[in-house]
């Protein structure tokens, strides 16, 4: 087959199946149980560590 | 050692710009050759000077944040930005006095050469600058961790500004490749792709050693920004120069091809350069400035994912009624208009994060000016989308409504939100415990407020009126109008157009003077205030 036949082809089936069911995958993801309080420290990231990096230390604690 | 190799390459970039100059066959070529040839002998000089020897402290400590790179691109932001709208006032009055156009500047400094710098000294010059600034700020807050790469951000903030500088000086003696937005010739080019794979590094390379457990989602659309930019920068220019020694380059595309690549690259430099990346500073500085997290982080990641899985088809809107194959241009134009949800999406999460906390909009003239970037965002998106329509668009294609268009999201969006950023990190940066005058906050906010609403109605109502004195057609079906015609019509709302430029100039004037004054002139944070507080 001619190189942009199969291209198209392959573009308007099973790579946009893929890209679609990708995308519905990272929305159902989104909702996963549990997401709220992930979502939650994720969210306030910009709220800390305004002023100095975090050490190797207080990094291990914070997620102990 | 690395000493000597340094001198040694830096001596061979003479010796091959000194060639360059002598078989140069063009003045851009010239100029530039010579301009690389002056920094490369200063360089040179500057690291046979140092000491030789290892300085006692580390410059670049893993226990702060590198932030003089971060001042010096607000420096930057700051400077080009109101060189880009002096350029812009500049070219306004002279599409609505030809008369400016001087004689002894014919072929150098006119409308033709200007417009070109105009566009990529506020997209490139202003905006590229506030990305790179704010990107390196960001990244290291969100992350807790210090930019990677020891000083290689210092090469991503010059090697930027030199391609500014070349880019810029290049249009005015007319080493150009005619592609909007893309302009600068191949070794420009080069020089960019070069730069642009140092600031990946450096981004990725901080991000990767982070000491936070979760990417912040600014960073995801910084991070798709830079990657973005990337890709369309090299396919839009895969040119092959004429000679090694001139400017003047061919690219490899030919014909429809070379106008769709064209506007992809042209689509996407707005869908990911003034999109994604200024969407990471909204998810950064507004929860900053409102100090409450982002109104809901889940619709973050879909606007995310979403922006990023459209934005990238919607390029054929630019080409419709043209020889693009009619599929092409309705898949651009129906993606334009499924873009509305993820664009709204984003604006509503952006305002939501205020709710409960509306009242700051009547104490605070910076989050004002967050606020009302983020509702331009949403006019532009719905207008953009709308334009995109193919009977819209043939009404509204090649007239003013689509400058009116480009300038709302650019003044309103873009600068008002990097205005916004400005304000804050100014204060933090130079450790100040406010700004100089929150008053001159608010002189800026309505000066640029008003004058993009006088630049936005005046373009709509030219670039209206000029679609339909295009297609007017007598009983006999002879058009009425000449061109001239309608350049004519045109005069009074080219006078408004430039008067709302005046307005969004003097306002970016005072912003430069309320910044300085608060370097110089605003308390300084006490010392004991500087100390971390806990995190809740």
């Amino acid at each position: 087959m001619e190189e942009y036949t199969f291209l198209r082809q392959f573009a308007d089936s099973w790579m946009l199946l893929a890209l679609f069911l990708f995308f519905i995958g990272v929305v159902i993801w989104v909702f996963r149980p549990g997401s709220n309080t992930t979502y939650r420290d994720t969210a306030s990231i910009p709220l800390r560590n305004s002023d100095k990096p975090l050490s190797p230390k207080e990094a291990s604690d914070e997620h102990a | 050692m690395s000493r000597i190799i340094k001198l040694i390459v830096l001596g061979v970039i003479v010796l091959i710009a000194m060639m360059a100059m002598n078989y140069a066959r063009d003045v851009a070529y010239m100029v530039h050759a010579g301009l690389v040839m002056v920094i490369a002998i200063g360089l040179f000089l500057f690291t046979a000077s140092q000491d030789a020897a290892q300085p006692a402290l580390d410059p670049h400590p893993e226990t702060e944040y590198f932030d003089s790179v971060v001042r010096a691109g607000v420096i930057a932001t700051a400077f080009w930005g109101v060189v880009g709208f002096l350029v812009g006032v500049v070219i306004a009055f002279q599409l609505a006095f030809p008369a400016l156009n001087f004689e002894f500047l014919q072929g150098y400094g006119n409308f033709g050469r200007l417009r070109p710098l105009h566009t990529s000294a506020v997209i490139f010059a202003f905006g590229g600058n506030a990305l790179i600034a704010t990107s390196f700020y960001v990244v290291q807050r969100t992350s807790a961790a210090r930019l990677w790469g020891k000083g290689l951000g210092w090469f991503v903030f010059w090697g930027y500004q030199l391609f500014i500088v070349l880019a810029a000086t290049g249009y005015l003696m007319g080493g150009t490749q005619s592609k909007e937005y893309a302009e600068p010739e191949w070794y420009i080019d080069l020089w960019l792709t070069v730069v642009w794979v140092a600031y990946l590094a450096v981004f990725l390379g901080t991000i990767i050693k982070r000491k936070e457990r979760h990417i912040y989602v600014a960073n995801w659309f910084y991070l798709a920004f830079i990657v973005t930019v990337a890709m369309l920068h090299v396919v839009n220019n895969m040119t092959v120069p004429v000679s090694v020694w001139g400017s003047k380059s061919v690219i490899v595309w030919s014909g429809v091809q070379d106008a769709m690549t064209q506007w992809w690259y042209g689509h996407n430099a707005v869908g990911f350069f003034l999109t994604a990346g200024f969407l990471g500073m909204m998810y950064y500085f507004i929860p900053k400035q409102a100090d409450r997290p982002v109104y809901s982080y889940k619709l973050s990641i879909v606007h995310f994912w979403s922006l990023i899985f459209i934005y990238i088809w919607a390029g054929p809107h630019h080409l419709h009624y043209t020889a693009l194959p009619d599929w092409a241009s309705t898949l651009g134009m129906v993606f334009s208009i499924i873009l509305w949800m993820p664009s709204w999406g984003g604006m509503i999460n952006g305002l939501m994060t205020l709710s409960g906390a509306w009242d700051k909009l009547r104490t605070d003239p910076v989050i004002r000016m967050m606020v009302i970037s983020v509702g331009f965002y949403g006019m532009s998106t719905f207008e953009g989308p709308m334009m995109s329509i193919r009977a819209v668009n043939s009404l509204s294609h090649y007239t003013d409504w689509t400058i009116g268009h480009v300038h709302s999201g650019a003044l309103g969006w873009n600068g008002m939100i990097t205005f916004g950023a400005l304000y804050f990190l100014v204060p933090v940066l130079w450790k100040r415990e406010r700004l100089y005058s929150l008053q001159m906050v608010s002189w800026h906010f309505w000066l640029a407020t008003i004058g993009i609403v006088l630049y936005a109605a005046s373009m709509w109502v030219t670039g209206i009126m000029e679609g339909l004195m295009w297609r007017e057609v007598d009983q006999y079906g002879f058009l009425v109008n000449s061109f001239a015609d309608t350049v004519g019509a045109k005069f009074p709302m080219y006078v408004v157009r430039a008067l709302g430029g005046v307005l969004y100039l003097t306002g970016g004037i005072i912003m430069c003077y309320n910044l300085w004054m608060t370097v110089k002139a605003a308390p300084a944070k006490d010392a004991s205030l500087a100390a971390p507080v806990p995190a809740e």
